[in-house]
């Protein structure tokens, strides 16, 4: 993930990308958050010059939407989904096991960097539940041994070193 | 001849290992020398029996599940793909399968048959039909189509679609558009995740035909992020149904335009409000709007916008290619056609069931869904997604139709469904509901955003028997103000479980219901 070009740079390009969109805002955000993992500081005052907009403004939609990061997350990020057919099929327990196993609450980081734990309200995996998101991929009947092999996997890649 | 194997794409199917399964097919055919065509399908929402493998035989489609990536050499072993039947795997022709064979799938006919991203396939199966018709038809009579049909909108509403859009036909603008709601945030919903990932041109012919029936050449398809299949499905589906004419500046050799552009939410669940999501595609906080005026009126950009959720859309083509009569045919009183309800949370059997309207509730969690996952007996079930009524089982002999569902202070919305067994605490559910609300809520009216909190603290002090009586009188109240003063239907539904709960549930709220109070 490593790019050459500096900050300010990849987020002139990203947001040049975008600019003749109309309504703009989220697809700046999305592809800066998709190249950076998160919305730097100095994205904000560059995406409202370019929309001609306050920065304010841009601060203001930043913070109501959920998905987009302020700060660098882990190298995973594992979201457990809260909603209600997850909840008939034990995500409670789940949820206590994940935050136990990782040692983190939502919205940390394990200590070694891996997983950033994050709530979601539903990932339209209900007939699979109780259900888990690792980055781009949705887990379905996730028992507390399945968590932990899938957690293991992040931590220990089986083809960490030769595909490095 | 080669060997043609179905293993579906869809998330939930991937959830359960499809990937690792058709990896390990893919591997094992070749080990073993036998010539085989992989084909990535959508999921025939059998989810129980996801991954669902099928291999199409001279008797038709065989299926084989759960499949899991260990078990592929032993259905080698067994000659599975010779369609050999006598394997503990083996369901039997898809077809057959009760499950399936018993629904009425017009919307999702598709779904789980076909290539997804398979243009010819999707011609083959009758895609397209809709759309040819539609454009040879003027914009009047589509949209009258539409309304004799009796399609009411699919995303919880339920407002008859064709007057929609004839309030935007009949409002002249120089730009119109098409808005589709796909901000599936509902728990117990995957309907429209399951078509978008399975039968994406459907939803771009039926983004499509409306766009020709009220005159709008733009649309936005207005995606949750929580879905990246469903994302990268939908991009691959728009460029290949643009590169081969039907979408762009002449959509089918109509010599009219309509194109559509997919566009990402970012996890705020009040963006599947209509409004909310205008301003959220427009780059604004998805704060919910005052109607009037309506979005028909004045809706995306000011513009005239028809909003409609991704099964009204995708429930277009077929409306169109068989005309309104086929459609209404099914269904009862003014609930007209089918619905795909879906099956999730306490069920042995959860999965996507379509039916016409009037079906019951006992015939989905029983007869299809097999009783609870767990074996114990099923206490209630939410109807509707996080906004729905819980309902006892004293009501589930009720026919779902959106009418019948009104009178018992229920609703049928979305058409999903979430089974609790025995062992739900109500009173946990209900402090969900009213937490989620201070969570989601957008903030703009104070109901909603005030009262969700407050609701919290009573509820809170009713599950700790402080002042039990005083406190659900308050309660009592406050789903009142919500119900009658909130701005849309996060706030003013909230109070449905809520109320309902209590209603039906009240020894979990520790109210003494021997004196008949």
């Amino acid at each position: 993930m490593t790019n050459p070009l500096p900050t300010q740079a990849r987020l002139h390009a990203l947001i040049d990308a975008h600019r003749t969109l109309p309504g703009a805002t989220l697809p700046m955000l999305h592809a800066i958050q998709d190249s950076f993992g998160y919305v730097p500081d100095e994205a904000l005052p560059m995406i409202a010059s370019a929309l001609n907009l306050s920065r304010a403004e841009i601060q203001g939609v930043v913070s109501f939407y959920p998905h987009f990061r302020r700060s660098p997350p882990g190298r995973h990020t594992v979201q457990i989904c809260r909603a209600e057919s997850c909840l008939a099929m034990g995500a409670e327990a789940l949820e206590a096991h994940v935050k136990a196993q990782l040692g983190v609450d939502f919205h940390q980081t394990t200590a070694d960097g891996t997983v950033t734990l994050e709530p979601v309200y539903c990932l339209g995996n209900c007939a699979c539940s109780p259900a888990i998101r690792v980055d781009d991929d949705i887990f379905g009947r996730v028992s507390a041994r399945r968590f932990d092999a899938i957690v293991e996997e992040l931590q220990h890649p089986a083809g960490e070193g030769a595909s490095a | 001849m080669s060997v043609r194997i179905y293993v579906p794409i869809d998330s939930s199917a991937l959830s359960l290992g499809a990937e690792q399964v058709a990896r390990a097919i893919r591997h094992e055919a070749q080990v073993r020398g036998i010539a085989i065509e992989l084909v990535r399908n959508g999921s025939r929402g059998l989810f129980w029996l996801e991954p669902l493998v099928e291999v199409d035989t001279t008797q038709g489609r065989i299926a084989y599940g759960p499949v899991q990536a260990e078990d592929v050499p032993g259905l080698f072993d067994a000659g599975f793909h010779q369609g050999e039947q006598g394997l503990a795997l083996c369901q039997g022709q898809t077809e057959q399968i009760p499950f399936l064979a018993r629904q009425e799938r017009l919307t999702f006919a598709r779904v789980g048959v076909t290539d997804p991203l398979s243009l010819d396939d999707y011609l083959a199966h009758g895609g397209f039909v809709g759309l040819k018709r539609a454009v040879a038809l003027t914009p009047a009579a589509v949209v009258q189509e539409v309304t004799d049909s009796g399609l009411r909108g699919r995303g919880g509403a339920a407002f008859p679609t064709g007057i929609k859009w004839k309030t935007v036909l009949d409002t002249p603008a120089a730009q119109k558009y098409i808005a589709c709601n796909a901000d599936e945030g509902d728990s117990g919903t995957f309907s429209d995740r399951m078509l978008m990932e399975g039968d994406p041109y459907c939803l771009i012919e039926g983004m499509t035909i409306a766009g020709l029936a009220v005159g709008a050449t733009q649309g936005y398809l207005y995606l949750r992020s929580e879905y990246p299949h469903a994302h990268r499905t939908l991009q691959a589906a728009i460029e290949r149904a643009r590169a081969a004419g039907w979408l762009g500046t002449n959509v089918a050799d109509s010599g009219r335009a309509f194109d559509i552009d997919l566009r990402l939410g970012a996890g705020a669940y009040i963006c599947g409000e209509e409004t909310s999501m205008l301003e959220s595609i427009e780059g604004k906080r998805g704060v919910v709007r005052a109607k009037p005026p309506l979005p028909a009126v004045s809706g995306l950009f000011g513009q005239p916008t028809v909003v409609n959720n991704v099964i009204s859309l995708a429930s277009l083509p077929i409306i169109l290619a068989r005309g309104a009569a086929f459609y209404r045919d099914y269904g009862l009183g003014r609930s007209r056609g089918t619905l795909p309800f879906q099956l999730a949370g306490n069920l042995r059997r959860p999965g996507l069931v379509e039916k016409a309207f009037g079906v019951t509730l006992r015939e989905l969690l029983e007869d299809y869904g097999g009783g609870s996952a767990s074996g114990r007996a099923l206490r209630t079930a939410q109807v509707g997604g996080p906004l729905g009524a819980y309902l006892p089982a004293a009501q589930f002999d009720v026919a779902l139709d959106y009418e019948q569902y009104a009178a018992m202070g229920a609703m049928v919305g979305h058409g999903g469904i979430v089974a609790f067994d025995d062992s739900v605490d109500m009173a946990k559910m209900v402090r969900h509901a009213m937490a989620f609300c201070a969570e989601e809520s957008c903030g703009k009216c104070t109901p909603c955003r005030i009262g969700s909190v407050r609701g919290v603290e009573v509820i809170d002090r009713i599950i700790a028997g402080e002042e039990r009586d005083r406190n659900l009188a308050l309660l009592g109240s406050l789903c009142d103000t919500m119900l009658a003063g909130s701005l849309c239907a996060m706030g003013g539904m909230t109070p449905y479980p809520v109320q309902s709960a209590l209603k039906h549930f009240p020894e979990d709220f520790g109210i003494d219901t021997s004196a008949g109070a």
